[in-house]
């Protein structure tokens, strides 16, 4: 017999999305949609409300152990992606993977683990390129980036950032999701916070000048006989220059001299005999 | 002189190297350092001539006491000079390195004094950034031709990568636009450094906290199109060096002149396309299991400017085809144009679980509108495809056409060298 088919309304949280998978499990219904409390409007499907059930989820996390290492790696990821109905594809993956077992992750040809396998390919490689694309200021010695990706990269960028910067006190700001990862020295000195309003202070002379050199390099670094700006849009989109170091222009006056640099140096190693 | 002159000066004399890559070492932060590499590398932004920018790529110093004719930095050119205390190239790193905007150091240098003199000036920033710094990040550091081998072992065991430049493919090229290098002066620190990789290696099998050398391996440069070398001796020195030397990568650059002295033709256009077909045989080489005898031989000297290599490797092997996706191994999938590394190694997965079809392949990312003349699914042809051979060659050049940056006059001589 066909599982009836259901709306399915919850927090929003990944546990309150487990939670869903349980009730489904012990209800024998298959969601139809997912709501959470901001995007809800009536729908045609019977609903059931699921309250977040920190063990029912911690169950079905456990259970994802069936699915393989490569199933399992998605069925977490997914969680993260910017697929639309997400919850859908997901809760459909996990239904095959429960059918399949470990075969799911080499399924890879099925239209439901492609659809999944790519929304989480996409989650990676957005996550590798912030990797390199993300731009620290340094504010009072606190280090301070912005970001605005369409995935939920943060829990991929933690593990890097932290090995990066072991020493140093940082904040990177998800513009998009209204989330931050927050670091400080120390073992297991992060952590992933939602935040309401984010504000940055204004960049002192030092930190303007490193952006000042930076820039320099940056311009100085390209070949002009081999000037290519498709080849760069493709490795770089312009989605990401908005916030890059490289491209912001607008305090070009508000630049202090050169000589203000803390370590402007006056001797040179250039030997005497040479001009 | 101000640090932002010295900046602009150093990195625009180092702009033509043309490595700046990041790979090849995995190693995590530890607590009390800053900095560590991933094995993929990592770039931080693309420069307006679309390379990546990877690392903070400077000359310790461009005062040369060289003359090479192809360098921007030969004593005989009227350019400003400039060169970088240890103390402000350090600070300059790492304040880049934690905002995020490189990945590490590429650190080369001219010859000021003598190879020696100028090692150690590398040698002294390098331990300043690694000791007083406690710098984990990737260093890529240029071995000076004619150094102290005990300069240069000291050099690789503060960088991750070193590279010696073979700047020209032969040796009458190098007497011609270097006179001041000789072939043996290139290659002997290569083999030395190869050495050193490999003994740092045994090393670090027996005593774990043995030092390391050079981990992230050693690549070399050379300039394409400033002398008459053809693509095929090209390549098989580009397969020797890999061989012999173990490189790790080997860089091309097309040739910009840079000196007056060196008569160029008056509508010169860097030989960008060769470059970029080079580039593919080089992948090829690496990791499709092709050999520099299979892609040119004598009868074909250069690589065809239409097609990229594989493809034209596939028209002149059609007996090798079809593969049958189900049954062929990976080298074999590796050999159909349209079908990379990762689909390759997608199909070898997805076909445990059942028997592929057109449909599927599209799934898991084939080009197929490049690799369906040449593949059959459970022994068929995609359906309704009709090929000869002639047509088959027409197709693929069309294929690529519009992704050519502007309409080759080889064209023309399109249909008499059929293959």
């Amino acid at each position: 017999m066909p599982w009836t088919q259901v709306c399915y309304q919850y927090d929003g949280s990944y546990s309150g999305f487990l939670s869903c998978v349980f009730d489904s499990y012990v209800n024998q219904e298959e969601p139809a949609e997912f709501r959470t409390p901001e995007d809800m409007c009536c729908s045609l499907y019977p609903l059931r409300t699921v309250e977040t059930n920190v063990e029912h989820a911690k169950r079905v996390y456990r259970s994802f152990e069936k699915l393989g290492r490569e199933g399992r790696e998605l069925a977490v990821r997914a969680y993260l992606t910017c697929l639309p109905e997400r919850e859908l594809w997901l809760w459909r993956f996990l239904r095959l993977g429960y059918a399949q077992g470990r075969k799911i992750g080499q399924n890879l040809t099925d239209p439901v683990v492609d659809k999944v396998r790519k929304a989480v390919w996409h989650l990676e490689h957005e996550a590798h390129q912030y990797k390199g694309f993300t731009r620290f200021s340094d504010l009072s010695g606190v280090l301070a980036g912005e970001i605005e990706p369409k995935n939920r990269v943060l829990p991929l960028l933690c593990p890097h950032f932290c090995s990066r910067y072991p020493q140093e006190n940082f904040v990177l700001h998800d513009r998009t999701h209204c989330e931050a990862l927050f670091h400080r020295p120390g073992p297991n000195g992060w952590a992933i916070l939602p935040v309401a309003d984010f504000q940055l202070g204004p960049a002192d002379g030092t930190e303007l000048s490193w952006r000042r050199l930076w820039r320099s390099f940056y311009d100085t670094i390209a070949i002009e006989g081999r000037y290519n700006p498709k080849c760069r849009m493709t490795h770089m989109p312009k989605r990401y220059w908005a916030m890059m170091t490289e491209f912001q222009e607008d305090y070009g006056a508000a630049l202090p001299e050169v000589h203000a640099l803390p370590f402007a140096s006056k001797q040179s190693i250039i030997p005497p005999t040479q001009t | 002189m101000e640090l932002i002159d010295k900046l602009n000066i150093l990195a625009d004399a180092a702009k033509y190297d043309a490595a700046c890559t990041s790979s090849g070492l995995d190693r995590s932060g530890r607590p009390g350092t800053i900095g560590s590499t991933s094995l993929a590398g990592c770039c931080h932004s693309f420069s307006a001539d679309g390379r990546c920018i990877s690392l903070l790529k400077v000359l310790m110093t461009n005062v040369c006491a060289y003359d090479c004719q192809y360098c921007v930095n030969r004593r005989s050119n009227d350019l400003p000079r400039a060169a970088f205390t240890p103390e402000e190239l350090c600070e300059l790193t790492i304040e880049f390195y934690r905002r995020n905007y490189i990945e590490g150091l590429f650190l080369s240098s001219a010859v000021l004094r003598n190879p020696d003199y100028t090692t150690e000036l590398m040698i002294k920033a390098l331990g300043i950034l690694r000791q007083k710094y406690r710098f984990g990040g990737y260093i890529h550091a240029k071995a000076i031709p004619g150094a102290d081998p005990l300069l240069t072992h000291r050099l690789g065991l503060l960088a991750d990568r070193l590279s010696v430049n073979i700047e020209l493919p032969s040796s009458p090229s190098l007497a011609l636009l270097a006179p001041d290098k000789k072939k043996e002066a290139i290659l002997t620190p290569m083999g030395q450094i190869r050495d050193g990789i490999s003994e740092s290696k045994r090393e670090i099998a027996v005593y774990r906290h043995a030092p390391r050398f050079a981990p992230a391996g050693q690549s070399t440069q050379m300039i394409v199109g400033a002398t008459p070398e053809s693509d095929r001796h090209i390549l098989t020195l580009t397969q020797a060096l890999y061989d012999r030397y173990q490189l790790k990568r080997v860089f091309y650059s097309a040739y910009m002149p840079v000196s007056p002295l060196v008569p160029v033709p008056q509508d010169f256009q860097p030989p960008l396309l060769r470059e970029h077909r080079l580039y593919q045989a080089d992948w090829l080489l690496r990791y499709y299991h092709f050999r520099a005898e299979e892609i040119l031989d004598e009868g074909q000297p250069d690589l065809d400017p239409r097609m990229d290599p594989k493809c034209c490797w596939a028209l002149r092997h059609l007996e090798f085809f079809p593969v049958e996706v189900n049954r062929a191994d990976y080298e074999a999938l590796l050999r159909v144009p349209g079908l990379g590394v990762r689909s390759a190694r997608r199909i070898l997965t997805a076909r445990r679980v059942g028997p592929l079809n057109f449909e599927g392949l599209k799934r898991l990312g084939v080009v197929l509108k490049r690799a369906q003349y040449f593949l059959t699914c459970s022994g068929r042809m995609m359906q309704g495809l009709q090929v000869s051979q002639d047509s088959l060659l027409r197709h693929m050049i069309s294929l690529e056409a519009p992704a050519l940056a502007e309409p080759m006059p080889e064209q023309l001589s399109l249909f008499d060298n059929a293959v």
